[in-house]
C-alpha cells in the first residue's frame, strides 16, 4: 500500500518567535517584582499582581503552547479550565465576603 | 489482518475469544474487554457496600442499639457510603456500559487513548483494595464526607489510607473522563454529525465534563486531610486557625457535581431504552441533549445547599438555593420528553424497560424532595434527618443504579451473546420497585417527624416504620441477587442471542454483531440517517464502502 | 466531507506512518486527539492547584496582617530567580518542541538537555529555600515557633499579645495563623516541586529517544510526545508565574 507521507504540517514557529516571547516575559517579571514592593493597599496590590500574572500566563498559553495556532477546540479547553476556576473562586468567596454583612433577623 | 475473516471451527472470531490467556486480559488495549473488567470490579464492591447496608438495616430494625456498638456502626454507614459512591455509583454506568458500548455507537474502532483506559482500570482496582484494606483493618468513622477537624485531626483508624484509595478511584474517573471527552469530539465516524449522536452519548459528554473539572478538587482536598493526619500541617482544624468549612467548600464543589455524574449516565440509558422499547425517536432529542449540558454545568454551581445550617452566610444560601431550584429544571425537561416518546409508541415490556420505567417513577419523587432540602426554611427542619437519607436513595438507588440494572439488561445479549430468561428479569425488576419503595419511602416519614440520621439506636415510636424499611431492604436485596444468578445461569444456558434481539436502531445494534469483533467494524462506517429513526426502518443507519486494503504492521490489541 | 468523499478517503488512506494507532484514521486525526487529550489533562491539573488557591485565598482574606507579616521571611531574591528560570526553561523546552516538529533530532536534545538544567537549578534554589525554613523553625509542624516571623518583622510582643499595628493578636492566634500561611507555602510549593520533578524525569526520557532518533537518523519521528510534555511543562511554569507573586510579593505593607 503506497503509504504517502504528506509533509505533517506544524506549528513550528521561526526562533525570533519564541525569542521575542521570552523577552516580553522577561519584561513582565521585572514589573511584578516592581509592583510588588510598591505600597499599594491590599485590594489594589492583589488586582496588579494577578493582572500581571494572568498577563504572563496568557503569552505563555498562546505562544508557547501554540494555542494561537490550535483549533478553537483547543481554546475552549484551555478555557474551560480557568473559567471553572473562577466559579469555585466566586462562590466560595460569596460566603466568606458576605459573611459580616447587615445580619438578617433571627439568623 | 487475517483474523477478521478467519473461522476457528464454527466460532467467528470475537473480543472475547480472539486470545484467551490472562495477561490477553490483565493486558488488553480493548475497551469492550476493559468495559467487562470494571464491571466485574463494580459489582464486587456493589457487593461489599450492600454487606454494610444489610448490617445497618439490621440493626435498625429495633431502636436499641444492640447488635453493633455506636463505633461499628459509625464504620459501617462509612464504609456503606465510601464503597457505594466512589466505587460503584460514580464509575458504574460510565467505565462498564459506556466503555463497551460508546465506541460503538460512534462508530469508532476504540476509545482516544486505550493505554489510558487500561491504567484508569487498575487505577480503580487499586483504589478500590485499598479502601477495602482500610475496612479490614478496622474500618473509618468519618462517614463518607471526611468532614474536619475530626477526620483530620481526631479519628482513628485507616483514614489516610482510605483517602488514598479514593484518590486512585478519583484519578481512574478523571482518566475516563479525559478518554471520552476526545474519543466522542475527534473519533465519530464519518457523517456522524453531533445531532445524529445517541442521547446515551450526550449524557456520557456531559458526565465526562464533570469528572474532569470537579475530581481533581476532591483529590486535593482529601490530600490535604491526609497531609493533616500524617504530618500534622493544620489547614481545617479550628485549633490552629483552620475553617472546617474551608473543607466542606472544597468537598462539596465535586461531591455536588458528583451526584450528576452519578445520574446522567442513568438518563442516557434511559432515554436508549425507552426509544427502543416504544418504537420511537426519543421527542425532543436537541431538548435532552441540552439538558444534559445544562445539569452538568449548573450542577457546578448549587454546592452550598449542603451547608446551609453550617454558618455559611445567609446570601450565599439564598444565592444556592435559588440555583438548585434552577438545575431541578433541565432534569424535569427530560422526564416530559421521555414521557411523551413513550406516549402513543409501539410499548414493548421488556425487562430493560421495566427497569426504566421504575427509573421514571423514583426519580420524579427523588428529584422533588430535593427542592423540599433547596429550600432554605425547610432545610433547617430535614437537614441530618432520614429524609435526606431518603431523598438520595431515591436518586441514587431508585435513579441511578435502576439505570444501571437496565444498562445491564439491555445491553447485556451484545455483550456475552446470550439472552436471560425474561419472565425472572421482570420479576426482579418488580421486587426492586416494591421493595425499594418498602426501604426508603417510610424514611422519607421519619425524616419529617425528625429522626436523625447516622445514628445506631432510636425511640421506641419509631420502631414501626424502621422495621418495614428493613423488611423492605431483604426484599431489594432479593431482587438484586436474582439478576446475579439468572445472568450467570444465562452465560452458561441461556438462548443464544441474535444481532439485534431487540429490533432497535443505533449502529451498536445494526451494524456491530452480537459478541462484537475485536475491531467492533470491519470497515468504517459511514453515517446517514439520524438517531432513533423507527419511523424509516427500510433504511439503515451507516452505509459500508468497499473494503480497505490490508494494511501492514497491525498488531493485535490484546495480550 | 460528503459520503462520496468520505468513501475515497477510507479507501485512498491507509497506515500513513508507523506510529499511528489502530483506532485512527489519519495521523492528524491522531494529533488532534492527543493535543485536546493533553488540554483536558492540563485543566484537571488547574482544577487541581486551584483547590489550594482557594484555599490561600480564604485564608489570605481572613488573616491579612499574619500571612504579609509570614510571608516578609520569604526570599523575593530566590522566587525572582526561580521565576527567571522556569521562564528561560519554558523558552529551551518551546524551542525542543519547534526542533521535534522540524525533525532536527540533535536539536531537539540540546534543548531538552538545557530544559533539565534550568529545571534542576529551579530545585537546588528550592532545596535552599527549604532548608533555611528548617533552620528557622518554619516547616508547619509540631517544632513550628513564629519566633523568626516575630524576629524579621521588627514586632512587639507584650503580655502575651503581638502587635501588628492595625490590631492585637494572642500569641498562639498569632503562631497558628502564621503556622498556617507556611502550610500552604509548603504544600503549594512542594505539590509544584514535585510536578517539577516529575517533569524532569520525563525530559530525560524524552531526551534519551531525542539522542536515539539522532543517531538512528529516524525521517518521520512522532512529534507529539514531546509536544505535549511541553504543554504539561509550560502549564507547570503558569502555576509558578502565579505562586511567586501570591506568596512573595504581598504588597508592602
Amino acid at each position: 500500500m503506497a503509504t504517502h507521507h504528506h509533509e505533517e504540517h506544524t506549528h513550528a514557529q521561526p526562533v525570533s518567535f519564541y525569542a521575542k516571547t521570552l523577552w516580553v516575559l522577561m519584561a513582565l517579571l521585572v514589573v511584578t517584582v516592581w509592583a510588588g514592593f510598591l505600597k499599594l493597599p491590599d485590594w489594589l496590590g492583589i488586582t496588579v499582581a494577578l493582572t500581571i500574572a494572568v498577563t504572563k500566563a496568557t503569552i505563555v498559553i498562546m505562544n508557547f503552547m501554540h494555542v494561537r495556532f490550535s483549533s478553537k477546540l483547543a481554546w475552549l479547553f484551555a478555557g474551560a479550565g480557568f473559567f471553572w476556576l473562577i466559579i469555585m473562586f466566586a462562590f466560595a468567596f460569596a460566603d466568606y465576603a458576605s459573611r459580616h454583612w447587615e445580619p438578617v433577623q433571627g439568623w | 489482518m487475517a483474523t477478521i475473516t478467519a473461522q476457528t471451527g464454527t466460532e467467528r472470531v470475537n473480543y472475547l475469544n480472539v486470545r484467551t490467556t490472562v495477561a490477553s486480559w490483565l493486558l488488553t488495549l480493548d475497551h469492550k474487554r476493559i468495559g467487562i473488567l470494571y464491571l466485574l470490579g463494580i459489582t464486587f464492591f456493589f457487593f461489599l457496600g450492600s454487606l454494610a447496608a444489610a448490617t445497618i438495616r439490621l440493626e435498625l430494625a429495633t431502636p436499641k442499639g444492640d447488635l453493633l456498638s455506636s463505633d461499628t456502626y459509625n464504620k459501617m454507614f462509612t464504609i456503606h457510603g465510601v464503597l457505594m459512591i466512589f466505587f460503584f455509583l460514580i464509575p458504574s454506568i460510565p467505565a462498564s456500559f459506556g466503555n463497551f458500548v460508546l465506541p460503538m455507537m460512534i462508530g469508532a474502532r476504540d476509545v482516544a487513548f486505550p493505554r489510558l483506559n487500561l491504567l484508569s482500570w487498575y487505577f480503580f482496582m487499586i483504589g478500590g483494595m485499598l479502601a477495602t484494606i482500610a475496612l479490614l483493618k478496622g474500618g473509618i468513622d468519618t462517614g463518607w464526607t471526611f468532614y474536619t477537624p475530626y477526620s483530620s485531626a481526631f479519628a482513628k483508624g485507616e483514614v489516610s489510607l482510605a483517602i488514598v484509595g479514593v484518590f486512585l478511584a478519583g484519578f481512574s474517573s478523571i482518566f475516563t473522563g479525559i478518554n471520552f471527552l476526545v474519543t466522542i469530539h475527534k473519533m465519530r465516524a464519518p457523517g456522524m454529525t453531533w445531532f445524529r449522536l445517541p442521547l446515551f452519548v450526550w449524557a456520557m459528554y456531559a458526565t465526562s465534563l464533570i469528572q474532569v473539572l470537579g475530581t481533581p478538587v476532591v483529590a486535593i482536598t482529601l490530600l490535604l486531610v491526609a497531609v493533616e493526619r500524617s504530618f500534622g500541617i493544620g489547614i481545617f482544624d479550628p485549633n490552629r486557625g483552620g475553617d472546617p468549612i474551608l473543607f466542606q467548600h472544597l468537598f462539596w464543589f465535586y461531591s455536588h457535581p458528583a451526584v450528576y455524574i452519578m445520574i446522567l449516565p442513568a438518563m442516557g440509558v434511559i432515554s436508549e431504552v425507552i426509544a427502543t422499547f416504544s418504537r420511537r425517536r426519543v421527542f425532543g432529542y436537541h431538548f435532552v441533549a441540552f439538558s444534559s449540558l445544562a445539569i452538568a454545568i449548573i450542577g457546578f454551581l448549587v454546592w452550598g445547599h449542603h451547608m446551609f445550617s453550617t454558618g455559611q452566610s445567609i446570601y450565599a444560601s439564598i444565592l444556592f438555593s435559588f440555583l438548585t431550584f434552577l438545575v431541578a429544571i433541565p432534569s424535569a425537561i427530560k422526564t416530559f420528553n421521555w414521557m411523551a416518546t413513550i406516549w402513543k409508541g409501539r410499548v414493548h415490556w421488556e425487562a430493560p424497560l421495566i427497569y426504566a420505567l421504575g427509573f421514571l417513577g423514583l426519580f420524579v419523587i427523588g428529584g422533588l424532595t430535593g427542592l423540599h432540602l433547596g429550600s432554605l426554611a425547610t432545610d433547617v427542619h430535614l437537614t441530618d434527618t432520614y429524609f435526606v437519607v431518603a431523598h438520595f436513595h431515591y436518586v441514587m438507588v431508585g435513579g441511578a443504579t435502576m439505570g444501571y440494572m437496565a444498562a445491564l439488561h439491555y445491553w447485556w445479549p451484545k455483550m456475552t451473546g446470550r439472552m436471560y430468561p425474561q419472565s425472572w428479569a421482570k420479576l426482579a425488576a418488580l421486587m426492586v420497585f416494591v421493595g425499594f419503595n418498602l426501604t426508603f419511602f417510610p424514611q422519607f416519614i421519619l425524616g419529617y417527624m425528625g429522626m436523625p440520621r447516622r445514628y445506631h439506636s432510636y425511640p421506641e415510636e419509631w420502631w414501626a416504620l424502621n422495621l418495614l424499611s428493613s423488611a423492605g431492604a431483604s426484599i431489594l436485596g432479593l431482587g438484586y441477587l436474582l439478576p446475579a444468578v439468572y445472568l450467570v445461569w444465562s452465560l452458561k444456558y441461556g438462548r443464544i442471542a441474535e444481532k439485534n434481539p431487540w429490533g432497535a436502531r443505533g449502529l451498536e445494534w445494526e451494524a456491530v454483531d452480537t459478541l462484537p469483533h475485536p475491531h467492533n467494524f470491519e470497515r468504517t462506517p459511514i453515517v446517514t440517517r439520524p438517531a432513533y429513526d423507527y419511523a424509516h426502518p427500510e433504511e439503515p443507519t451507516a452505509i459500508f464502502p468497499a473494503p480497505r486494503p490490508a494494511y501492514v504492521g497491525g498488531g493485535g490489541k490484546d495480550g | 466531507m460528503s459520503v462520496r468523499e468520505a468513501e475515497l478517503h477510507l479507501i485512498e488512506h491507509g497506515r500513513e506512518v508507523p506510529h499511528l494507532g489502530e483506532q485512527y484514521e489519519t495521523i492528524e486525526q491522531q494529533n488532534d486527539a492527543y493535543t485536546i487529550g493533553m488540554w483536558a489533562f492540563i485543566v484537571q491539573e488547574v482544577l487541581f492547584f486551584g483547590g489550594l488557591f482557594a484555599g490561600y485565598a480564604v485564608y489570605r482574606f481572613k488573616y491579612l496582617y499574619e500571612f504579609v507579616a509570614a510571608h516578609h521571611t520569604l526570599s523575593v531574591v530566590f522566587g525572582a530567580l526561580n521565576t527567571f528560570v522556569l521562564l528561560v526553561s519554558s523558552y529551551t523546552m518551546a524551542r525542543a518542541v519547534r526542533a521535534a516538529m522540524r525533525q532536527q533530532h540533535k536539536e531537539q536534545f540540546k534543548y531538552l538537555l538545557w530544559t533539565i538544567f534550568f529545571a534542576s537549578i529551579f530545585m537546588v534554589n528550592k532545596y535552599f529555600e527549604y532548608s533555611a525554613k528548617y533552620h528557622h523553625q518554619l516547616i508547619p509542624n509540631q517544632s513550628y515557633s513564629a519566633e523568626e516571623v516575630i524576629h524579621h518583622n521588627h514586632l512587639k510582643v507584650e503580655n502575651g499579645m503581638v502587635d501588628l499595628g492595625a490590631r492585637k493578636v494572642s500569641l498562639e492566634e498569632f503562631t497558628g495563623r502564621t503556622k498556617l500561611f507556611f502550610s500552604f507555602y509548603f504544600i503549594m510549593t512542594g505539590l509544584h516541586g514535585l510536578h517539577v520533578l516529575v517533569g524532569i524525569i520525563v525530559l530525560a526520557i524524552l531526551a534519551v529517544r531525542a539522542y536515539s532518533d539522532y543517531i538512528r537518523k529516524i525521517p518521520h519521528a512522532d512529534y507529539m510526545p514531546v509536544e505535549m510534555v511541553g504543554l504539561y511543562w509550560h502549564f507547570v511554569d503558569i502555576v509558578w508565574i502565579f505562586l511567586f507573586p501570591l506568596l512573595y510579593l504581598m504588597g508592602g505593607q
